[in-house]
């Protein structure tokens, strides 16, 4: 098998209403569904919209909905579809659309700065900075994200309800969260900032009902459930439910200011 | 062509804003085949565990006494020499001595990150797979009560481990014969063997064992001991869901064992 | 339709890559209130693509390393053409701007003692590169845009507004920039989204849009790489300097065609991968060239112990600069050794064990895996050059990062010249779009703060001509009354044929020649190029716009590189394979021919510019000589290599 003619329905359209197109197109040995999104381009439909940029799953732009999954279309194979069926690619559905295959995902970037940046610590300068590197491995995973959006695009916590969004950060930013909260050397506890905290009352932890479908699409592979929101939700309940811990924590804290 | 003229309703995938597809869901995939599996896995045992929690008999067959209903705390239970049954509860309690102990056990899965996930999606169908809308109209996650008591997990971690520890007792005594003489095994000793380790890898995989063991720190490079033991427990974790499955699985077959010793539907073939 | 939305900003930095969000952090920093444009969402510049590291001589690793070496190595990586100034600044700045990373929230692959881990690369004497496994880019871009972000929210605290003194204005593209008599005013832009145009007006243009890579057809570019910056430049009155030095990366996929050009990062060889051909042999032992002969082992042997003894062996040959692996991946092909897909062998999988291959090569395992099918663990990769880097661009000044003769314009990253000579290390790149982008951002700042009352003002007819020129794909007209409108994606592929074959990795006088024949010829069919549909989202149209700037770049390349009659770094002429002493010191000069006081000569309408002599006017100039204290940074034997004999005795 070299090449053959594949049946493509591609959504067409933009936020006043739009439909699944029909197309045939072929397609060559080795190719990924950008591939067919651009001989769609070059040869049918030259103003099809698409976001792209480096082809090679680095850079996340490409997030779109293969058969009604959330996927990288530049990481997609033609080789996984069998020739005879039917491939169908829609925009991210969780997103306004734009126009054909690109989404508005401000609300990402909305999200992104309701997240307090990395606090550096007092006192240590630029080049002083020591970090062994397992204390920087957890955050070196959350730091893979190319912020495809994937994981939000099919989280049903704002896929589903439209009216959570304002509340819910999503899982990439509270993997942001975590990856700050990790991070050996953020002072933000010292400037008065508790991002557990913060965790569950600003950026809407509780959502979370942790059915893992964020790590199902992550295109990098990042254990997004088991190694950043469940580890989230722990530090969380540590602040919040758990007396021992708590307890625990503020005896310790009063012996380090009266030693 | 598919039209997507029609109004729209929710606020959902099928929302004013997002692009127009009449169907709740594209997937081409067998995608409702793992939560109709899961719901239908976790009914059985549902279904079997009630019926055995409150049947009140068939429950110990010298020397195995049936996970469900171990430690034993009522005046009500069957004698079991070298125990475990303490009559904490004494002669008040007429009910099945089990529904005092599996609160605990069932606590612990109940509220496992696993076992939400696996109900979440197959019983409340929320989502029912990865990209199909949900039937909900509203959804408010763990925010609120009761699903905010989902945050207890560790408490029920906690109650575990004492169950796990008296089950891991319970095998002991199976190395017994049907007159209490030590040095001996049967084919319910292997059971209750692959049974306690299924039960402990389970127990210690769990989400908040591995928060309490090691992920709660900043720096794991000043506590290199509780580094690795979280190293061990997270490759434990990541099989979270294979354990919580085969141990769903042992625990019900380790009780329906001695349910067909006690019942005297089998005979325990012996060892030595 | 002068009544489009105006905006007033101190400075607009045009891209928002490495070098742009740098840039944009510094000004904003120095108090300037600053707008970022950028083609594509904030955080999806090509700098994510750059894998193995920033070159900075911190000397975690190695501690005799220092920014002398640093220098000496990117001098002679570039074989000495490069601006010296800017290579020492370079060399001198870059740890310090890698170490602030570190205070924005970044975190690199960590030393035993918990410093940053450094790691060797192609032409760095000792390890130097920074990295975090192979996406050191992403991570660049995310620490940036992350900066980006606190500094937003700062403003939001301060004035109830996120973008009060910093904002992205995301998926827009710059078509010109505009000007008040000599000095930069402001910039034309449309929304890609909407299609909508507007004006920045601001007295100080920071350009930071990286390369030309989509040029050519084998490339590891993204499809922003359109010379948009190098145009806009050009447009404005710029110069652009050594256009002809455009660094073939050794080793690009091969496999399947649809990745073809696809980054294999040199990581890869840096962690001890080696390169072989068709018959098994370590063929990089034959090209060792005459100027790098006492720095490279001559035995297997040698180059193997150098990866755990690097004091007292040399290093492999693999590790050579890029234009000579490249080259030598090219001969081998060529002499019928190559691979079955027409590349060499890449092995890691006999050098390393699985598991840490995976663990320092992800990305690399995750690529291949997914791509192509072939697991890097167990397997050779197939490897081959793909167009990576230009090393010409913008003529700067070294210290502010000015373009020369447009005050106002500065220009900073690869779409700056003069930086890395005739090739480019591995690593230089990401630290110049720190250093550079840096000091680009603080002297715009400064410029537009010293202009005080005398600001620039835009003029209505620049921007009605700006629109007429964006919109005139919608108007186009086959070259007949019923023939249709020139295929702008057709006249892409024909012109990165056109590039790949005629202005490759080896070049000929009578295919250049044969290029700007055909570049001309290609220039009238984009005058017709024409679009469907309408102004929102429309890629078409986006294309046919970027086309202009693809021919204005692809031109200066072709033109300098055959004027250029020697072989030096990124450009080798089959017909004049020596390098030559005398052309060191000698800088090419692309400027826009036949500038019109208002516009340049693509104005609508116009008649076809001359097709021999197109558009671009190529002039030379002398380098300033080296500074004798950096000379002496060199042992004699090496200098005379390179420099001519006045050079040496002056």
């Amino acid at each position: 098998m070299s090449t053959y003619d594949a049946r493509f329905k591609v959504w067409r359209g933009d936020g006043d209403g739009g439909g699944l197109e029909d197309f045939t197109v072929e397609v060559h040995d080795g190719e990924v569904v950008l591939d067919i999104i651009h001989r769609l381009q070059a040869t049918q439909a030259p103003d099809l919209a698409v976001r792209w940029n480096c082809k090679a799953g680095k850079c996340g732009s490409c997030s779109a909905e293969i058969n009604g999954r959330p996927r990288l279309m530049c990481m997609t194979r033609m080789s996984v579809f069998d020739p005879a069926d039917t491939v169908t690619v829609t925009p991210m559905r969780a997103f306004p659309v734009v126009r054909d295959l690109v989404t508005d995902v401000s609300f990402n970037y909305t999200k992104a700065r309701e997240v307090p940046s990395f606090v550096p610590p007092q006192g240590v300068a630029a080049g002083e900075y020591r970090m062994q590197q397992i204390d920087v491995d957890r955050s070196q995973e959350f730091r893979k994200c190319i912020e495809c959006f994937l994981c939000q695009d099919t989280c049903h916590v704002v896929r589903d309800h439209e009216e959570n969004k304002p509340a819910f950060a999503g899982p990439r930013f509270l993997m942001r969260v975590a990856e700050l909260d990790m991070h050996p050397l953020d002072a933000a506890a010292e400037s008065g900032l508790d991002r557990r905290r913060t965790a569950q009352d600003e950026h809407g932890l509780g959502y979370c009902n942790i059915t893992k479908c964020c790590t199902e699409v992550c295109p990098e592979g990042i254990h997004i459930t088991d190694n950043a929101l469940i580890p989230l939700k722990e530090r969380a309940a540590d602040r919040k439910y758990d007396p021992l811990v708590w307890l625990g924590s503020r005896i310790r804290r009063r012996g380090e200011h009266t030693a | 062509m598919a039209t997507g003229t029609e109004p729209h309703t929710d606020t959902g995938v099928r929302g004013a804003a997002r692009a127009a597809i009449a169907a709740r869901h594209l997937r081409t995939d067998r995608w409702w085949l793992a939560p109709a599996a899961t719901a239908g896995g976790l009914l059985a045992f549902i279904v079997y565990s009630t019926w055995r929690a409150f049947a009140n008999s068939d429950y110990y067959a010298a020397p195995y006494v049936s996970p469900f209903y171990s430690p034993c705390l009522a005046e009500n239970c069957v004698p079991m020499k070298g125990g475990p049954n303490w009559e904490i509860f004494g002669s008040w309690w007429t009910l099945s001595p089990a529904l005092l102990i599996l609160v605990f056990p069932l606590g612990f899965r109940l509220t496992c990150y696993y076992y939400r996930k696996a109900y979440y999606r197959g019983f409340w169908a929320s989502p029912p797979a990865c990209a199909v809308a949900e039937p909900h109209r509203k959804y408010t996650g763990e925010t609120r009560f009761p699903l905010i008591l989902q945050n207890m997990h560790r408490y029920f971690f906690y109650a575990a481990l004492p169950v796990a520890v008296i089950l891991t007792y319970d095998t002991a005594l199976a190395f017994r014969d049907a007159e209490y003489a030590w040095g001996h095994m049967g084919l319910g000793t292997v059971v209750f063997l692959v049974n306690i380790v299924l039960i402990w890898a389970y127990t210690l995989s769990c989400h908040s064992c591995r928060h309490i063991i090691g992920g709660r720190l900043r720096h794991f490079s000043r506590h290199p001991v509780r580094y690795r033991l979280w190293g061990l427990v997270g490759r434990l974790n990541e099989r979270h869901m294979l354990l919580a499955w085969s141990s769903l699985i042992s625990v019900a077959l380790a009780d329906f064992y001695v349910y067909l010793l006690a019942s005297g539907a089998f005979v325990d073939p012996r060892f030595f | 339709m002068s009544e489009l939305e105006r905006q007033r900003w101190d400075v607009v930095v045009v891209g928002a890559g490495g070098a742009g969000l740098r840039a944009a952090i510094e000004a904003r920093e120095a108090g300037a209130r600053t707008a970022v444009i950028c083609k594509s969402l904030f955080g999806k510049a090509h700098t994510v693509m750059a894998e193995g590291g920033i070159a900075a001589s911190m000397g975690n690793v190695n501690p005799r390393d220092n920014w002398q070496v640093h220098f000496r190595d990117t001098m002679r990586g570039g074989k000495f053409l490069n601006q010296w100034r800017m290579a020492e600044l370079h060399a001198q700045e870059a740890p310090d701007r890698v170490w602030e990373l570190e205070t924005w929230g970044a975190l690199f692959d960590r030393t035993g003692d918990g410093k940053i881990s450094q790691r060797n690369f192609g032409g760095h004497e000792y390890p130097r590169l920074a990295h975090v496994g192979d996406r050191t880019g992403l991570e660049l871009i995310r620490t940036l845009q992350q900066k980006i972000v606190s500094l937003q929210q700062e403003d939001e605290r301060e004035f109830g507004d996120h973008e009060a003194r910093l904002r992205i204005f995301q998926e827009c593209t710059v078509t010109r920039v505009l000007k008040d008599g000599d000095r930069v005013a402001g910039t034309f832009c449309y929304e890609r989204e909407s299609g909508r145009f507007f004006v920045l007006e601001a007295p100080a243009v920071v350009l930071a849009t990286g390369g030309i890579g989509k040029s050519f057809k084998v490339t590891s570019n993204s499809w922003e790489y359109t010379g948009d910056g190098h145009a806009l430049a050009l447009l404005a009155g710029a110069p652009l300097v050594n256009m002809e030095f455009v660094q073939f990366h050794p080793t690009g996929m091969v496999w399947p065609p649809s990745v073809k050009g696809i980054l294999v990062t040199e990581s890869v060889r840096g962690d001890g991968g080696v390169l072989r051909n068709s018959e098994g042999r370590r063929f990089m032992f034959d090209y060792v060239p005459y100027v790098f002969k006492e720095k490279y082992a001559d035995t297997e042997e040698e180059g193997d112990r150098w990866y755990d003894d690097p004091d007292h062996n040399r290093r492999p040959p693999e590790l050579l600069p890029r234009d000579e692996v490249a080259r030598a991946i090219n001969a081998e092909v060529k002499a019928g050794r190559g691979s079955p897909h027409g590349g060499v062998f890449l092995d890691v999988s006999t050098r390393m064990p699985a598991e840490v291959i995976r663990r320092r090569l992800p990305s690399m395992y995750h690529q291949f895996k997914e791509l192509a099918d072939v697991d890097i663990t167990a397997e050779a990769m197939e490897v081959g050059p793909t167009c990576h880097y230009v090393m010409g661009g913008i003529a700067v000044d070294s210290d502010t990062a000015a373009a020369a003769g447009v005050p106002g314009l500065y220009a900073a990253g690869e779409v700056a010249g003069g930086m890395h000579g005739s090739n480019r290390l591995g690593g230089n790149s990401l630290s110049d779009l720190l250093v550079f982008g840096r000091r680009a951002g603080l002297h715009a700042a400064g410029y537009a703060a010293g202009l005080a009352g005398r600001l620039p003002a835009v003029a209505g007819e620049q921007i009605d001509a700006a629109a007429t020129e964006a919109l005139r794909p919608f108007s186009a007209e086959g070259p007949a009354a019923d023939a249709p409108p020139e295929n702008p994606y057709t006249l892409h592929q024909e012109l990165q044929q056109t590039m790949n074959d005629l202005v490759g990795i080896i070049r000929r006088e009578a295919e250049m020649t044969q290029a700007l024949k055909r570049l001309a010829e290609l220039r009238g069919r984009a005058r017709r190029a024409g679009v469907e549909g309408h102004r929102q989202f429309n890629p078409g149209w986006h294309l046919a716009l970027d086309l202009r700037n693809m021919l204005l770049v692809s031109e200066c390349i072709a033109r300098s590189a055959l004027e250029r009659t020697e072989s030096r770094g990124g450009h080798t002429r089959e017909d004049n394979p020596a390098m030559e002493r005398e052309w060191r010191r000698i800088n090419l000069l692309c400027r826009l021919a036949d500038r019109s006081p208002s516009f340049g000569p693509v104005e609508p309408g116009a008649p076809p510019a001359d097709p021999v002599r197109g558009q671009i006017d190529l002039a030379r100039s002398t380098a300033a000589p080296i500074r004798p204290d950096l000379l002496a940074l060199f042992e004699k034997e090496e200098l005379v290599k390179y420099l001519a004999e006045e050079e040496l005795y002056a």
